[in-house]
C-alpha cells in the first residue's frame, strides 16, 4: 500500500478552515444584533450605550472583532498572495496588514471597555 | 534538447471584452466588496467609537449621517457586507457539495445578488 501524504505546513488547509469559522461567528454576531436591535429599538444614545453595556454583547462584540480580523487577514493575504508577485512588495503589504489589524483590535478592545 | 514548439494558446482575457458567468461576477464582487470592507475598516470603527464615546458625539454623528451623501456611502457599506454575508454562505453551501450543479449555481448566485440588493433597499427605506 502507498502511503500518500500531504507536506507542508498545512497552513492552507488552517486558512480554509479559519476563514470558515470566522465568518460563521460573524454571521452569528450579526443575526444576533439584528434582532437585538429589532427587539430593544435602541434609537437613543442611552440606549445604545446600554446595549453595549450589557456584559455578553461586550464579549460577543470581542468575538466578532477577533473573527473579523482574522478573516480580514487570510482574506487580504489571499489577494496580496494572487496579485502582488513581487516577493518584496508582498511582504511589506503583510507586515503592513498585520499591523494595522492588530492596532484596530487594540482600537476597538478600547471602545468597547469605555462603555 | 529539442525544442518544442509550443502550440498558440488561444486565450482570450480581456477582462474589458469577457463576459462574466454570473456565478463568477457574484465571486469577483465577494473579493472587491470584502477589501473595500477592509479599507474603511478604520472609518468603521471610528463611527463605532463617535457613537458611543459621549452624549456630543453621539448626537453629532447622527446630524452628520443624516446627510444625504453620507446616508449613501453607509448604505454602500451595508450592501458590501451583506453581498459578503450571503455570497459567503453560499460558499459554505458549495463546501458541502450543496448547489454544485450548474444550473443550481446559477440560481443562487442570481439570489445572492438579489438578497443584499434587497436588504439593503428595506435597510434605505426605514433609514430615510
Amino acid at each position: 500500500m502507498v502511503r500518500r501524504e500531504v507536506i507542508g505546513a498545512h497552513y492552507g488547509l488552517r486558512g480554509w478552515l479559519l476563514q470558515r469559522v470566522s465568518a460563521v461567528v460573524m454571521a452569528a454576531y450579526t443575526l444576533l444584533m439584528a434582532v437585538m436591535i429589532a427587539v430593544l429599538q435602541p434609537g437613543d444614545f442611552g440606549r445604545w450605550r446600554g446595549l453595549f453595556a450589557l456584559p455578553w454583547i461586550k464579549v460577543a462584540t470581542l468575538l466578532f472583532v477577533v473573527s473579523l480580523l482574522l478573516h480580514a487577514w487570510v482574506g487580504m493575504r489571499n489577494v496580496f498572495m494572487d496579485y502582488v508577485k513581487p516577493s518584496g512588495l508582498r511582504f511589506a503589504l503583510y507586515v503592513a496588514t498585520i499591523l494595522a489589524l492588530i492596532a484596530y483590535a487594540g482600537w476597538a478592545a478600547q471602545i468597547l471597555w469605555s462603555v | 534538447m529539442p525544442t518544442v514548439a509550443l502550440k498558440p494558446r488561444y486565450k482570450y482575457l480581456n477582462l474589458f471584452k469577457i463576459r462574466l458567468p454570473l456565478p463568477a461576477f457574484v465571486s469577483i464582487l465577494h473579493r472587491v466588496t470584502g477589501v473595500l470592507m477592509f479599507l474603511l475598516l478604520g472609518f468603521l470603527l471610528w463611527l463605532l467609537q463617535q457613537s458611543l464615546q459621549s452624549f456630543n458625539t453621539y448626537t453629532a454623528l447622527r446630524a452628520w449621517v443624516a446627510l444625504w451623501p453620507v446616508k449613501i456611502v453607509l448604505l454602500g457599506l451595508l450592501w458590501a457586507y451583506l453581498h459578503h454575508l450571503f455570497a459567503g454562505i453560499r460558499h459554505l453551501f458549495l463546501d458541502a457539495h450543496v448547489g454544485l450543479e450548474l444550473a443550481r449555481a446559477r440560481q443562487s448566485s442570481a439570489a445572492v445578488l438579489a438578497a443584499g440588493a434587497i436588504v439593503t433597499l428595506i435597510v434605505a427605506v426605514l433609514a430615510w
